[in-house]
């Protein structure tokens, strides 16, 4: 299973991370040399194995659905790069 | 006294008997970092002295009114990975450079609530991806052991918990607290010279801690001992209702049962480890350990962990993918980082490349193949069934023994600037660590004595679940066979001289 520059750059697409044009090809060979050395997990027999999710040593508990937390609208908003009253912004989706 | 250089354990006695106040303790640090920290870069962000000594007489009174925590007024070092409130908690990305988060992590929480006293934020790779501190937004780590055949030789202090690990090592903290997803905690112990131990998973609460791969994260103590690794771990363990990963067991003192006897116990020595480009002296190293452990009466028994070579690539595949998905929340709008472009799907391509370095765009750009569309069956499912057998093997092995013994690394710290162009040449590095976080299950770093040029090799003891006694237990023979010098006099020596 070869990378192409192509699924290269689908793959930047989808995970929303920007490549300049001189940087495909270097990336390419080496997520090439990173899946060429995955390959080896192909000749472990796991007929009839389940996959491991989680370390699955306990279950996972569920707390009581009450609110604990108090409204941090101000303190977290403060950590947004902008914002425009109560709200964050973006650039214009919709003309 | 050079109060520096006392463990945890030796400077609570101290301040207990009032041999020093806790303002004396942290002036000596203080006056550490300053000289050394610029040399060593171990921490991205300090307290300011100011609040720190305030902090200092605080804790001072209340060892004069005997209403002291466990860890009043000791100073420790905390990784840039676990939120702090209103302290920058950066992870070492661009991308949280000026990130000063409204809450506190679990783990942190607990110390603070014991009265330890917080120096500063530690340096680490990136998002804790890596095996060096060199992947930093904030420069490189160094290491404070050095080459005795050249002084000008600069090594890495392994990764990602290097900074906590420098900053223990170097007599920049007291203790200091890490990350371990795939080894990142123990390797950097081990090249630095200290203790380090990530607890099994869920253990400790991930509350807070800067997210890298959920189903492997892990926070745990770096210390100068094993008894101080012991007191920390008690003090960060235990249920948190913030998460649902994180264990409701009862959490045993630690600090009283870590040193059980090892007599009659089964110590397995995993075959396909000796096979895995050890270098002669790891190799020995590991002979000495078994030899130590047979004379305070532990059995060694042959065992096989046959998944072993598959650890690796099983691990490069599972915590990228888990990383593209964790990582997905920088998008430049609620947080950290902005990159501005008229059209919102370039604001975040711009964010996320200019946000990230190299390494974890890598990871999230692999993470991101192995979970698309027509290669999630052979990538990612396929390691998840591989991961199960490896915890199988693990599984069975402690049906025979009680513990496992393992070199920490196949060597000694590598220098600074090597493996930058190769990135699997720098996932060898995990090799003996990854499988035990596959697994879930608890692993300790213990210094146990120099390679050829006098830098630090760390021996590894790997147990079942939720059994972090033992592994203490085995740890602390080790430790006093070995009496290793937790701190590099002679090099820090050189690096005084040189920054003053």
């Amino acid at each position: 299973m070869s990378l192409t520059p192509e699924i290269t750059k689908h793959i930047a697409k989808l995970a929303r991370i920007e490549l300049s044009p001189d940087e495909i090809e270097p990336i390419c060979h080496t997520l090439n040399n990173i899946l060429g050395w995955f390959e080896q997990i192909a000749e472990v027999c796991t007929d009839n194995i389940s996959p491991m999710v989680s370390t699955e040593i306990d279950s996972l508990h569920m707390r009581e659905d009450l609110v604990t937390e108090k409204n941090q609208r101000e303190s977290l908003l403060a950590a947004a790069p902008q914002t425009s009253g109560p709200f964050y912004t973006v650039p214009r989706v919709v003309e | 006294m050079t109060l520096t250089k006392l463990t945890l354990s030796e400077a609570r006695a101290g301040l207990l008997s009032r041999q020093f106040s806790v303002r004396e303790l942290v002036q000596a640090y203080l006056d550490s970092i300053k000289s050394l920290n610029p040399t060593l870069n171990a921490y991205i962000t300090l307290c300011p002295p100011e609040n720190i000594l305030r902090t200092a007489d605080i804790a001072d009174t209340r060892y004069k009114s005997k209403e002291n925590g466990l860890l009043e007024g000791l100073p420790i070092g905390i990784k840039d990975i676990f939120c702090t409130r209103g302290i920058r908690s950066t992870a070492a990305s661009r991308m949280l450079s000026d990130f000063i988060p409204s809450y506190e992590s679990t783990v942190t929480e607990r110390l603070l609530k014991e009265g330890a006293l917080f120096l500063g934020k530690t340096n680490m790779d990136e998002f804790a991806m890596g095996s060096s501190t060199t992947h930093s937004y904030f420069e490189p780590t160094i290491n404070p052991w050095q080459s005795k055949d050249d002084l000008d030789k600069k090594f890495v202090a392994g990764g990602s918990s290097g900074g906590s690990a420098v900053a223990v090592s170097a007599e920049l903290a007291i203790a200091a607290i890490g990350s371990d997803t795939g080894g990142s905690i123990r390797q950097p112990a081990s090249y630095c010279g200290i203790v380090g131990l990530k607890p099994t998973y869920g253990r400790c609460s991930r509350f807070g801690m800067i997210a890298y791969a959920s189903s492997l994260d892990q926070a745990g103590p770096m210390t100068r001992s094993v008894a101080d690794a012991a007191l920390m771990l008690e003090i960060m363990a235990g249920e948190d209702p913030r998460d649902s990963t994180c264990s409701t067991r009862s959490v045993p003192r630690f600090s009283n049962s870590y040193e059980k006897s090892v007599k009659g116990l089964r110590v397995g020595i995993p075959r396909e480890y000796r096979n895995e480009g050890i270098s002669s002296e790891v190799n020995a190293l590991w002979n000495k350990g078994i030899e130590w452990l047979k004379d305070e009466g532990c059995e060694i028994v042959d065992i096989s962990l046959p998944h072993t070579r598959y650890g690796l690539p099983c691990y490069y595949i599972i915590a990228p993918a888990e990383a593209s998905s964790n990582l997905a929340r920088y998008d430049g709008i609620r947080f950290g980082f902005r990159q501005d472009a008229p059209i919102l799907d370039e604001l975040y391509e711009k964010t996320r490349a200019e946000g990230f370095g190299a390494e974890v765009r890598r990871r999230i750009l692999i993470g991101t193949y192995v979970l698309s569309a027509g290669y999630y069956d052979a990538y990612y499912l396929k390691a998840q069934k591989v991961r199960t057998l490896i915890r199988q093997d693990f599984e069975d092995a402690f049906k025979n023994v009680d513990v496992i013994l393992t070199p920490t690394a196949p060597t000694a710290a590598f220098e600074l600037g090597s493996h930058n162009d190769d990135p699997i040449q720098m996932y060898l590095n995990d090799i003996f660590t990854v499988p035990a976080s596959l697994a879930g299950v608890p692993a300790l770093s213990v210094p146990a004595g120099l390679d050829q040029s006098g830098l630090p090799l760390g021996m590894q003891i790997i147990g079942r679940h939720f059994d972090e006694e033992t592994v203490l237990s085995v740890g602390s023979v080790l430790e006093k066979a070995a009496s290793f010098p937790y701190c590099p006099p002679p090099l820090c020596t050189m690096y005084r001289r040189v920054s003053t």
